[in-house]
């Protein structure tokens, strides 16, 4: 897809058992990141997004596929080798109320990696947590402080300095703002931003908001019960969606006109049991344009424009 | 929230502390338990009688000037002999309840943090040693180690540590599927930092609790034991073995003062020990940040 990958992944799969029955969570699940860029993860609650990013930092362990880190495999590595690679590759968690520890004060949360890592004098550590709070717009003095003192929007730059101690070159950001109130959202997404220009981050940037994602990333990719229905640069994705299931998506973006034309396409029933996913496509029991060959197999992605992947059978939709 | 707050607040474990702090009977538990210690300790720098001396003139001798708590069947002062009984037994109960409860988290913790297969061996194990029948696994292990205080501390432990490793281990599993654990994880960590760092302070409470109540309970075990005459052998003291001493029907009617005293210490001891385990179970309680 890029000529140079810096992450790339192929067939990625996941699966758990459940009282005897099998769930896909994730199936052949490919793509590729190019270095410094910022790729969105979008689709609805329980479309595996949180699943993916976990799986390409094996934070979960994949149960198929191929992860490649700047050219290392990663799904093969030993538990002593992935520990010495985790400092090039973070995550940033949704909730901030629950990824940062109770127990500890930010210094010793924002020194965690450091000590685990072995780098530095505890002096230096303190040093960089102060520099990392920096970063973030906090006060240096907060490091003798504990989470409880902090608000959501406080909280969640906490744990973005956590993850830049390490000095990443990769993060995942697992919906980063979605907890937070709508006046702290744009806050923390200009500090990903701006953080993301300065240090050449590479990032996947998982998120449910279609208009944050449009701002801060390059490239999209849009997730459905588990499998890629379509990938394609942010400008053309929101321009000329392919997939019907993006239009549909793109069609709720409320829009700040209250006289523009509404054309909300409303889609029918509920997400599908992964216990008993629909065949072929798994869009198909919800999509406006499905056909009966739509039931056959499950549509691969193809290319439809330069750098625009869909997996859906229909090209007659324009 | 940041500019209203000049000093930093105090952290949970030293809020829990400060509701400890509120809570009467706790506050009795340590009024009592503590002078007690204070006695056990320090009783030979003030006492005039060795807990082993024997007093030709007084035996069976009541209460006195002389012999406070009166005397034995062979004259030893049962003053003495209640506090050397009272260091022994709370040697016992502190140094067991320590080993249990280190056997207790450790097997607790890594079973939870190790991975799928240690945790289904150290499990069954558990399961193991939980259906032993107690009494008579006691009494098999001390046969075997014999009386004295080493070997009862260690029959001690060895009986009571699956119980926590139980409670530890279910903590851990919760903790570990928290964020900021896997975050832990993401940096790198191994297994002996989540613990460490992170599995010990989130079960301080269980620790705290369990050791307080375990201290409690060896005393009484240990009490057992001695008075079955397979903990602490005479002449050594400890308040299991007075009570045993004393367990005639004569001495019951005509002697009280020799099982009154131990076995008072032994209940007053034994209360004030679990009402401060209350106490710190409440005051760590997760439901009591929310007041």
């Amino acid at each position: 897809m890029t000529a140079t990958p810096f992450i790339s992944v192929r067939d990625l799969a996941k699966h758990y058992v459940s009282r005897g029955t099998r769930l896909n969570i994730l199936e052949g699940i490919s793509f590729d990141i190019a270095k410094g860029e910022v790729v969105g993860l979008v689709g609805e609650s329980g479309s595996g997004k949180t699943t993916i990013g976990r799986s390409v930092l094996r934070l979960v362990e994949p149960s198929a596929g191929s992860v490649k880190f700047d050219g290392t495999e990663l799904t093969t590595l030993s538990s002593a080798q992935m520990r010495r690679t985790r400092p090039r590759m973070q995550y940033i968690f949704q909730d901030p109320f629950a990824s940062l520890s109770p127990r500890m004060t930010i210094g010793e949360i924002l020194t965690e990696g450091l000590k685990i890592q072995g780098i530095g004098t505890r002096r230096q550590r303190v040093d960089r947590a102060r520099a990392a709070l920096e970063q973030v717009d906090l006060p240096a003095d907060a490091i003798h402080r504990y989470a409880h003192e902090f608000s959501g929007g406080q909280r969640q730059r906490i744990g973005i300095a956590r993850a830049l101690t390490l000095a990443p070159e990769f993060l995942v950001a697992d919906e980063p703002v979605s907890a937070l109130d709508v006046s702290i959202q744009a806050q923390v997404i200009n500090l990903l931003r701006d953080l993301q220009q300065r240090l050449g981050l590479t990032m996947l940037f998982i998120s449910h908001d279609l208009a944050v994602v449009e701002y801060i990333c390059d490239r999209v990719i849009v997730l459905y019960l588990g499998r890629i229905m379509e990938i394609a640069p942010s400008a053309d994705l929101y321009a000329r969606p392919q997939h019907p299931y993006t239009r549909a998506l793109l069609s709720a973006i409320p829009s700040p006109d209250p006289d523009a034309p509404r054309n909300r396409q409303i889609l029918k029933g509920d997400i599908p049991s992964l216990a008993n996913p629909p065949s072929g496509c798994v869009f198909r029991t919800r999509c406006p344009n499905a056909l009966e060959a739509c039931a056959g197999v499950a549509p691969q992605l193809r290319q439809v424009a330069p750098g625009h992947y869909k997996a859906c059978i229909r090209d007659d939709l324009n | 929230m940041l500019a209203r707050t000049p000093h930093p607040s105090p952290g949970p474990t030293a809020r829990a502390f400060h509701r400890f702090g509120n809570n009467r009977a706790a506050l009795f538990g340590i009024g009592i338990i503590v002078p007690m210690l204070a006695l056990i300790v320090s009783y030979p720098l003030w006492w005039t009688f060795k807990p082993n001396d024997i007093d030709l003139l007084a035996m069976n001798s009541g209460p006195t000037v002389t012999h406070w708590f009166g005397t034995d069947g062979v004259g030893r002062d049962v003053f003495a002999r209640v506090l050397e009984g009272g260091r022994i037994s709370l040697l016992v109960a502190i140094a067991s309840t320590l080993i249990s409860a280190t056997i207790g988290f450790l097997v607790g913790a890594i079973s939870a943090l190790a991975g799928r297969w240690t945790d289904a061996v150290a499990m069954r194990f558990v399961d193991l040693v939980m259906t032993l029948p107690p009494v008579i696994f006691l009494l098999v292990l001390a046969s075997i180690a014999g009386t004295g205080i080493w070997p009862t501390v260690i029959v001690i432990s060895l009986l009571s540590w699956p119980l926590l490793s139980r409670m530890i281990r279910s903590r851990l599993l919760e903790l570990r599927e928290r964020d900021f654990v896997m975050a832990s994880r993401g940096m790198g960590a191994g297994l002996t930092h989540l613990l460490f760092r992170h599995g010990l302070p989130n079960s301080i409470d269980i620790l705290v609790v369990y050791a307080t109540l375990q201290i409690a309970n060896a005393i009484l075990l240990e009490a057992g034991l001695s008075f079955l005459g397979l903990g602490i052998a005479p002449p050594a003291a400890s308040w299991g073995n007075m009570l045993n001493a004393a367990r005639s029907t004569a001495v019951l009617e005509q002697f009280p003062w020799q099982w009154l005293f131990p076995g008072g210490a032994l209940v007053l001891a034994v209360l004030a020990i679990n009402f401060i385990g209350d106490g710190l179970r409440d005051a760590f309680d997760p439901r009591a940040e929310l007041n």
